[in-house]
């Protein structure tokens, strides 16, 4: 057989094994990732990096789109909602009036315990610039990283309630693992029961509520909240509420759409203490939270 | 600049293009659009580049790029390294296979073509993350999430035709 009869076979081979290689490679690091492995950790983060100024502006029109819709839906709306926000505020003046009293009362007691006040968090905002995975993974895209001192276990809120946490962090970005990914275990308490639960992700719309006991009078409507067991989770934070009770499961409905956060507040409860002392700070990504625990603080009466 | 050195510049940049474009459309499937659910049953475009290109600008859309991108969705999407990159390599090798029944074919054929590969990646996909996070994933939003895929897809077609019309030029190595 001549050279260039030869050529063609070694060239059909040649490829047969580059496709087989690199099936192979992938499934090397398909493993290599299931097992943690630092330096993908450490890449997978470099291109989240690099990725993320790309989506900070591409996700802007989308944030423009957004709001602008807003607008237009509450010109359709401002009467009924003027109305609403009149009774909320007529309501919410009430309370303001019971809060100043307790705060006097709280004072004053505190004064006679010689109480030592819990440290108000720390709160970074950020925008979400990307809201990746899908059916398989649920995680959002932050931009803000290691560099505004946001730390990987970090609880993130929108609204006031409980979003997820931090799972990865890059210099200027950081992966928040929704609370509706399989991966996430949040210890919690059901309010009106008092019982201890995990709340565990399903990769569904509707995290289920894990060791519950089966005796517990659970029902629908009642409010979850973190309760702080475990030391990552501040205690108190809104996760949502009972959604479907029944027999077979328990699952609750997220109090905070989760498609529709477009803003992260990623809370320091400094719980981890190995971070910066507050000096150490810039003062313009930390601001610190009015309330020291804005959840457990919102809507008393319910 | 000569015009010889100009003229490479251009030609480097149409080369680039269907790489381009599928990272675009990788970065597009990111952006949180504020509709309930939808990431969940987001169509997957970045499927849609790879199909369309190894079909029409084989060349262009080689192996190793295909591998590249797809480890390039993997980090950004949270998923293990390789997953995506192995579903492009698969679908890569499947279409380059049989692209003699796809070119010069009427959309419809083209299209169809698409509409068997997407299933097929998407139950791969899905046992693959099921296998690697050890759990079933859930399949109906798995299911919504094909059929927009195939329903989107005329329009990504229809965009890349004009990309490749107006930038890339269909002369093809045989």
């Amino acid at each position: 057989m001549s050279v260039a009869g030869l050529a063609v076979p070694v060239r059909v081979w040649g490829q047969r094994f580059a496709f087989l290689g690199l099936l192979a490679i992938a499934f090397a690091l398909m493993l290599l990732s299931k097992a943690e492995t630092d330096a993908l950790e450490r890449a997978r983060t470099a291109i989240v990096d690099a990725t993320v100024p790309v989506l900070d502006v591409m996700s802007r029109p989308v944030e423009a789109g957004r709001a602008a819709a807003q607008s237009v839906e509450s010109f359709f709306i401002v009467r009924a909602e003027n109305e609403r926000l009149r009774e909320e505020n007529a309501r919410l003046l009430r309370w303001m009036l019971m809060a100043r009293q307790l705060e006097v009362e709280n004072a004053t007691l505190r004064a006679q315990l010689d109480f030592v006040p819990e440290a108000a968090p720390r709160a970074i905002t950020a925008r979400v610039v990307a809201d990746t995975g899908g059916a398989f993974f649920h995680s959002l895209l932050i931009n803000a990283g290691a560099q505004q001192f946001v730390r990987r276990g970090q609880a993130v809120v929108s609204h006031g309630a409980l979003v997820g946490r931090v799972a990865e962090v890059g210099e200027r970005s950081a992966r928040v693992l929704l609370l509706t990914d399989l991966n996430s275990r949040i210890p919690a308490i059901v309010e009106s029961t008092g019982d201890r639960v995990i709340v565990t992700g399903n990769n569904t719309p509707w995290p289920s509520l894990t060791y519950l006991a089966s005796s517990s009078p659970v029902s629908a409507g009642d409010r979850v909240l973190t309760s702080g067991h475990g030391g990552v989770f501040p205690p108190g934070l809104v996760i949502g509420v009972v959604a479907e009770a029944s027999e077979a499961r328990v699952t609750i409905q997220p109090a905070v759409p989760l498609a529709r956060v477009s803003e992260a507040r990623i809370l320091d409860y400094g719980v981890n203490g190995i971070l910066p002392a507050p000096e150490d700070m810039p003062a313009r990504s930390a601001a610190p939270v009015a309330a020291p625990a804005p959840a457990a603080a919102a809507e008393p009466g319910r | 600049m000569s015009g010889a050195s100009i003229g490479s510049v251009l030609d480097y940049s149409r080369r680039v293009v269907p790489a381009f474009t599928t990272i675009l459309l990788i970065l597009l499937a990111q952006l949180p659009l504020p509709i309930p659910f939808f990431p969940d049953v987001a169509p997957a475009l970045p499927l849609m580049a790879v199909y369309y290109w190894v079909v029409f600008r084989p060349d262009l859309m080689p192996r190793l790029l295909v591998f590249a991108v797809g480890l390039f969705q993997d980090a950004l999407i949270g998923a293990p390294f390789g997953l995506t990159a192995l579903i492009y390599l698969l679908v890569h090798a499947f279409v380059l296979n049989q692209r003699r029944f796809l070119v010069g074919k009427p959309f419809w054929i083209f299209w169809s073509g698409f509409a068997i590969v997407t299933p097929v990646a998407a139950l791969l996909t899905w046992t693959l993350a099921s296998v690697l996070r050890a759990a079933a994933m859930p399949t109906d939003v798995v299911l919504v999430g094909m059929v927009l895929t195939v329903v989107c897809f005329p329009v990504v077609a229809w965009a890349l035709l004009h990309c490749q019309r107006w930038l890339v030029g269909s002369a093809q190595p045989s």
